[in-house]
């Protein structure tokens, strides 16, 4: 059992990194092989959620992120930015995504949000401890 | 692996080869490279994907971008991609319905 943080400054290039220690803490905790693409893209979108909030708010605060696997592979990614930043999360229909007046932003935003509900069971987007921010949770089982 | 891109010709179309990682810190070159294509005048455009390991929203935004010109300017874009880890993200994000996608690059362009 094991909990290994990791905390970034809000630049794109550091979300590889955060993948790759998400993928290598998850494996090391029992993630069968074959979720761990999905885990990878799933941090990969939180990461990169957390990252785009910041840049927008002007925020040089890190972004944190919390992997553990007490019975379970949980990782939390926490953003700072104001709670209804946040808030805007949700998946886009088909018709929508093609419209011409649809910005790239709020596509990927969408798309984003779509990629994390399908591929993670356990989701859970919530006000962060502290009242600032957002805190998006994704748990995985662990073993056979 | 970080972003590899290469283009070629086939027929009328711009085929652009793209390899490696597109996410949030490599898409913009994507973008560039895309932009650059359109504004040379390229019409017909397919973007390979064979090669890419991992792709997220912010690359998804960024094909999105280049169909939307290339459907405003008359003209087409196609992708291909044949692998089921990639096919699942274009079904979860129902963008297989937005995207022409092809197994191949001759059944994309016709050849």
């Amino acid at each position: 059992m094991a909990v290994v943080r990791l905390s970034f400054s809000p630049a794109p290039v550091h979300v590889r990194t955060a993948r790759l220690v998400g993928v290598a803490v998850a494996r090391r905790a029992g993630v069968r092989q074959g979720l761990l693409d999905e885990v990878r893209l799933a941090i990969g979108e939180a990461c990169t959620r957390a990252v785009a909030l910041h840049q927008q708010h002007n925020l040089p605060d890190p972004v944190r992120m919390e992997m553990s696997d007490y019975g379970t592979y949980a990782v939390r990614v926490v953003d700072r930015a104001p709670l209804e930043a946040g808030a805007d999360l949700a998946a886009l229909p088909p018709h929508e995504l093609a419209r011409e007046s649809l910005s790239e932003d709020a596509l990927t935003t969408g798309v984003g949000f779509a990629l994390l509900a399908g591929f993670v069971d356990d989701l859970l987007v919530r006000p962060a401890d502290g009242g600032v921010g957002t805190e998006v949770r994704m748990v995985w089982p662990v073993g056979h | 692996m970080e972003l590899s891109l290469a283009t070629r010709t086939v027929g009328e179309f711009a085929v652009v080869v793209v390899g490696g990682e597109v996410d949030v810190y490599t898409a913009p070159q994507l973008r560039e490279r895309l932009l650059e294509l359109i504004d040379a005048g390229a019409e017909h455009v397919v973007v390979d994907l064979g090669r890419v390991e991992f792709l997220d929203s912010t690359g998804l935004g960024v094909l999105v971008g280049a169909l939307k010109r290339l459907r405003t300017a008359g003209g087409s874009f196609a992708l291909v991609c044949d692998r089921e880890p990639l096919l699942k993200i274009f079904r979860i994000t129902a963008l297989d319905q937005v995207f022409p996608l092809y197994p191949t690059v001759d059944a994309a362009t016709g050849a």
